[in-house]
């Protein structure tokens, strides 16, 4: 009997390697404040991929 | 007999949003969505709980396949994985200052009430900047970038178009000068839109200036926070003016931006307020401020702010639906081509890759710390003087707030605004509590929106 499957990964960006790869800086700076928009990291997307 | 040896709670994050149990590994940031017997399992293994109402609930054989698969898993490294670096010797690279908040003018025409910059002066003359001083900043920001291909920066003030002339020259002037070093700048101006007459916005198209535009929503919701300085309302005036301007730059390179306070809670109305106009890229934010404001948003007021994220998420998901969506900022997360792990670590870059200028051209780590006579760094003329502030905002990594080190948002968050957290704590390595309740709601909202919308194109839902 085959069994049944209860967990369904979507990504895995595998965040730790990025340690070796990351890291060139040309990303914006985000600030998180009210009164400025570009905000939150996790709202980002990387200018290098 | 069951037992996931090792996980330490930091590390994973299980929530329920509606109909999806999702499963975020912090480390490796995987997702995971869980059926009802694999989410009760993990939640009774995280809490070393008896497994009999599990059991009992799904039967033997369901929760021995679930638990075998969180097994495998963890096996793969997705979940409970770990992070072995030192975070200091990952952060001594150079830094290097690539944007520049200019504050052209530190005067306004209206009066928000809840300014940060003291309605437009922070706390000094009503100011505005010379092009020399705006030159001057520019060429700064060119050297102090060293390698970096791109720079940034935003026209900001008090009101920025109170100060257009040298807004123009500056534009001019800076696409021009990177241009001969092989630069990039990207320019964004933050408005009230009192003074965007046409001359202005064809200025702004032509030159690619990104806008971010403030409204706070609904006519009674802005007029009672940012009136004009004779004490009228500003939304009859305004509202033209940015539809004229989002209609000239097609829709695209803008923010239409808000702020919430405890006069407006019930904000999800002001943002539909702001689709139903037709705007399409939507912020609205808690305001920033201190504790004895009556407008201050307090602990208490979170329960009634986390049901307006809930109440967004249904508007947003309406919109979609009916095939016109709109863009909430803070609903966006790039869950696989998100920034890496050092960029991950310490969000902003305020003191050591952004900085704010005076109209006199005194440097400071960011808008929020202008006049503030401690945390000012140098000039445009001889550039930064006291290192040390640059390295005390590098220091304020993730792990080195104690309260950020352990919370499951470190990774989307980074810490926080450090502003705030000075502001409310009086110190930068603390965050503003508030703020992470909400930081962390909207991160679930956007996480089960970004989820959902996998499971759509994968035909599951
Ligand atoms: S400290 Fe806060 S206000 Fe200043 S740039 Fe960073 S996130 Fe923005
Ligand atoms: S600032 Fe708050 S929400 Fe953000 S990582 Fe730190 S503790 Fe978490």
């Amino acid at each position: 009997m085959s069994s049944k499957l209860h967990i369904k990964t979507l990504v895995n960006p595998k965040l730790q390697d990025t340690i070796k790869t990351g890291g060139c800086g040309n990303c914006q700076a985000s600030c998180q404040s009210a009164c400025k928009t570009s905000c939150t990291v996790g709202n980002q997307v990387c200018e290098n991929k | 007999m069951f037992d996931l040896k090792n996980i330490a709670q930091e590390n994973v994050h299980l929530f329920s949003y509606r109909e999806l149990n999702i499963l975020l590994d912090v480390n490796s940031g995987s997702i995971h969505v869980l059926d009802g017997a694999a989410s009760d399992l993990f939640q009774a293994l995280m809490e070393k709980k008896v497994m009999n109402t599990v059991i009992d609930k799904y039967g033997e054989t369901a929760v021995q396949e679930a638990y075998q698969q969180l097994l495998a898993m963890q096996a793969e490294g997705l979940l409970g994985s770990k992070m072995d670096f030192d975070a200091d010797s990952l952060l001594q690279d150079d830094s290097y200052i690539k944007s520049l908040c200019l504050n052209i003018s530190h005067d306004c025409n209206l009066r928000c009430k809840y300014c940060f910059a003291g309605t437009g002066d922070f706390g000094g003359d009503r100011q505005l900047m010379s092009f020399d001083t705006a030159k001057q900043a520019i060429d700064f920001l060119l050297k102090a970038s060293g390698p970096r291909p791109f720079c940034e920066v935003d026209f900001f003030g008090g009101e920025p178009l109170m100060n257009f002339d040298v807004v123009k020259d500056t534009v001019i002037y800076a696409k021009e000068a990177a241009r001969k070093i092989d630069k990039e700048i990207r320019l964004t101006l933050t408005t009230n839109g009192m003074l965007l007459n046409e001359q202005v916005r064809r200025f702004l198209v032509e030159h690619k200036v990104k806008l971010v535009l403030s409204l706070d929503g609904r006519a009674e919701t802005n007029d009672f926070m940012r009136p004009t300085a004779s004490g009228r309302g500003s939304y009859e005036r305004i509202i033209p003016n940015f539809q004229s301007m989002v209609e000239e730059l097609d829709g695209v390179d803008y923010y239409l931006r808000g702020t919430y306070t405890k006069h407006n809670l019930d904000f999800s109305h002001d943002v539909e307020h702001m689709a139903s106009l037709g705007f399409r890229e939507l912020s609205v934010e808690p305001v920033v401020a201190s504790k004895e404001e009556d407008y201050a948003i307090s602990e208490e007021d979170y329960p009634k702010v986390s049901k307006e994220y809930d109440r967004l998420v249904d508007l947003y998901l309406d919109y979609q639906q009916k095939g016109d969506p709109f863009n909430f900022f803070h609903f966006n997360i790039s869950l696989e081509q998100g920034p890496c792990l050092s960029k991950r670590l310490r969000s902003c870059g305020a003191g050591f890759e952004y900085l704010a200028v005076t109209p006199q051209g005194d440097l400071y780590p960011c808008h929020q710390f202008v006049g503030q006579p401690e945390f000012c760094l140098g000039n445009v003329t001889e550039g930064v003087k006291d290192k040390s502030i640059s390295q005390t905002f590098k220091n304020t990594h993730i792990f080195n707030k104690k309260d950020c080190s352990k919370c499951w948002a470190r990774f989307y968050c980074s810490g926080g605004c450090n502003a705030n957290s000075y502001q409310q704590s009086g110190d930068l390595l603390t965050p503003y509590k508030t703020g992470c309740l909400v930081q962390k709601k909207r991160l679930e909202c956007a996480i089960y929106l970004e989820v959902k919308k996998m499971l759509h194109a994968e035909g599951e839902v």
